[in-house]
């Protein structure tokens, strides 16, 4: 059993929602190959190589996956499946937009956002926004599995020297192409991968109150903002900081909902943080029976003074 | 154009899924069923794109039992023109649905077909990549913007690190992310209407598609359940406990 794993890249920096996929791939059973798929992606195949239980890096790097469109690195994929018995991705928007292109093509099931390995071919993953946790057994021969980022260990960045391979490049897509992107920039920590997240909802009632409200206190716990779709929704923030069954999943250290009632589906993308801190002026609000530490209050009063106290 | 919205029949989003006792899955009995809300999206973004004259035809489409007939009874009282029902009570995977879809697609050669990203009950986030995949289209997924003119569709995605545009030749797929659109809620008037408006009937079997699962589900449970924590007093309790947790020095 030898897996490849698609090493989720910027063009210039490997990202970390590499790692916990490379970890799934390991517990697989077999080889562990990863796949740099970019255009001029040299300083990502080197960081690659370095990951802790690689084997071989293999680097598709030429213009047509500069902007690794599915259409593009699709195909790319399946023409090197012959070689392995599984393709394994993060399930970032990037693995989530590929691989189900790539299971279809070799005619096979993905497996989505799996929790944890079984077996060889079983496989846990929620569904219901994570009110229900299923086993599954992929009678496949060749798997397709994309990997919850925060349901596996990271792999090591150092202690691996694995072979490089350049593999030939294959044709631009012809049926999309990229016109621009809008990238957020932060000074924050990353959502997905921050030890402490302080994230906002409906109850801050603007962008402003957003910003001199939560951003201080993330500021001052070095934390990431994140929000409820409510808040996202209201234009509070960008669509990015969104967390829940359809936004991201995060479970840092630390969880700290502010103004958030607790929906189902906000839940399902934070209840698995190792400590869940809630403020709320509902004392019956639904964040409050997951939250460790609950504090009732408004949060124009108890907001700034937590700041000011930190 | 003719545009092609499958639509799925899911447990309702305001209702807690509940897990059988005999882990089989989550009880779907009596309780209540809806369009999965990113099909609506799909539906609600299909009538607009209609309404600007970017399309002519909506034609909708669910796998599923015959009580699928009644989310596509929905999405013509919202507006859509036509239905087709694929009947059957096996569970379709996602694989199964795209080739169904595939079939449909052949048949009925639209520009666009819009499906939700992710269905609320399997979260498999699958069908539509899938179907761009078998149709070897091109692919807009997590859309918060389309935009058609001529023969391209440009589409604004949702991405983890912000947004990205692509633009799409069509015939094309796309998958809606929540923030594509609001849908409208169907009036009174467009219910009764829809009851006239035509809805076929076929099965798998006659699109000639095997639906054969090839995921077996082994069990369902239910997550571990987190304890309720305690409730602190005031700001300085709350400190002095994220002190003690180790939050803060
Ligand atoms: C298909 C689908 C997918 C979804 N996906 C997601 C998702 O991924 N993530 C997500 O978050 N949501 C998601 N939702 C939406 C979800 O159902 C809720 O609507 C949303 O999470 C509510 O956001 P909120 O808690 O900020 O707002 P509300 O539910 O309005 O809660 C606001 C809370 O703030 C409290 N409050 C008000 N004023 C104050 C004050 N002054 N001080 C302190 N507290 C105050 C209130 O008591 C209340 O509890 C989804 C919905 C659907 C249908
Ligand atoms: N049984 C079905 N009938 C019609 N459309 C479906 C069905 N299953 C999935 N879809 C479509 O595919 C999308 C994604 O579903 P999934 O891949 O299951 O998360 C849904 O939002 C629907 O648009």
């Amino acid at each position: 059993m030898t897996a490849l794993v698609l090493v989720e890249h910027d063009g210039g920096a490997l990202k970390d929602a590499t790692l916990p996929a490379v970890t799934a791939a390991t517990k697989l059973g077999g080889d562990v190959h990863l796949l740099v798929a970019g255009e001029g992606v040299g300083a990502v195949a080197e960081a690659a190589a370095k990951i802790a239980g690689v084997a071989k890096v293999l680097v598709a790097d030429g213009a047509p996956y500069v902007h690794q469109l599915p259409e593009a690195v699709a195909p790319l994929v399946v023409g090197l499946m012959g070689d392995f018995d599984a393709f394994v991705a993060p399930a970032t928007s990037r693995g989530k937009n590929v691989a189900p292109r790539v299971a279809a093509l070799l005619d096979v099931m993905q497996l989505s956002e799996i929790l944890s390995v079984e077996g060889p071919d079983s496989f846990t993953r929620p569904i219901y926004a994570g009110n229900a946790i299923a086993t599954v057994q992929s009678t496949d021969a060749k798997k397709v599995i994309t990997v919850r980022g925060t349901a596996f260990e990271k792999a090591a960045t150092e202690g691996g020297s694995a072979e490089i391979a350049a593999v030939a490049a294959g044709e631009e897509a012809a049926t999309a192409r990229f016109v621009s992107a809008e990238v957020s920039k932060s000074e924050r920590p990353e959502l997905t991968g921050a030890k402490i997240v302080v994230s906002g909802g409906r109850a801050l009632q603007n962008g402003e109150n957003f910003s001199s409200l939560i951003e201080p206190l993330a500021d001052k716990l070095g934390a990431a903002v994140g929000a409820s779709r409510a808040a996202v929704d209201a234009g509070y923030v960008p669509n990015d900081y969104q967390v829940g069954q359809t936004g991201k999943i995060v479970a840092p250290e630390v969880y700290i909902a502010i103004g958030i009632s607790g929906a189902i589906q906000h839940l399902a993308g934070m209840k698995d943080s190792k400590v869940i801190v809630a403020i709320n002026k509902d004392e019956d609000a639904p964040i409050f029976q997951v939250a460790d530490v609950g504090l009732v209050g408004d949060l124009f009063k108890v907001v700034p003074e937590l700041t000011e106290k930190l | 154009m003719k545009l092609l919205v499958p639509v799925k029949r899911v447990l309702d989003y305001n209702v807690k899924p509940r897990v059988k006792a005999d882990g089989t899955g989550v009880d779907l009995a009596n309780v209540k069923m809806s369009m999965n809300p990113f099909d609506e999206i799909a539906v609600e973004e299909a009538i607009r794109l209609k309404e600007k004259g970017a399309a002519t035809e909506i034609v909708v489409v669910s796998v599923g039992p015959a009580k699928a007939q009644e989310t596509l009874r929905t999405a013509l009282a919202m507006g859509a023109d036509r239905a087709i029902l694929v009947q059957t009570d096996d569970e379709v995977e996602p694989l199964g649905v795209a080739k169904i879809l595939k079939a449909i697609a052949d048949e009925e050669q639209p520009g666009l077909v819009i499906l939700g990203k992710q269905a609320i009950d399997d979260d498999s986030n699958q069908t539509g990549q899938m179907l761009a995949a078998l149709t070897g289209w091109g692919q807009g997924t997590f859309a918060s913007k389309v935009e058609i003119d001529g023969d391209t569709a440009t589409v604004t995605r949702e991405v983890d690190g912000g947004a990205e545009t692509v633009a799409l030749t069509l015939p094309a797929i796309v998958t809606t992310d929540l923030r594509l659109n609001e849908p409208r809620y169907a009036s009174l008037p467009n219910i009764m209407k829809a009851k006239s408006k035509p809805l076929a009937n076929k099965t798998p079997g006659d699109l000639g598609v095997d639906v054969t699962p090839r995921l077996k589900t082994l069990k369902v449970v239910e997550p571990s359940k987190r304890q309720a924590g305690v409730k602190v007093a005031d700001v300085d309790e709350l400190v002095g406990k994220l002190k003690t947790l180790g939050v803060v020095a």
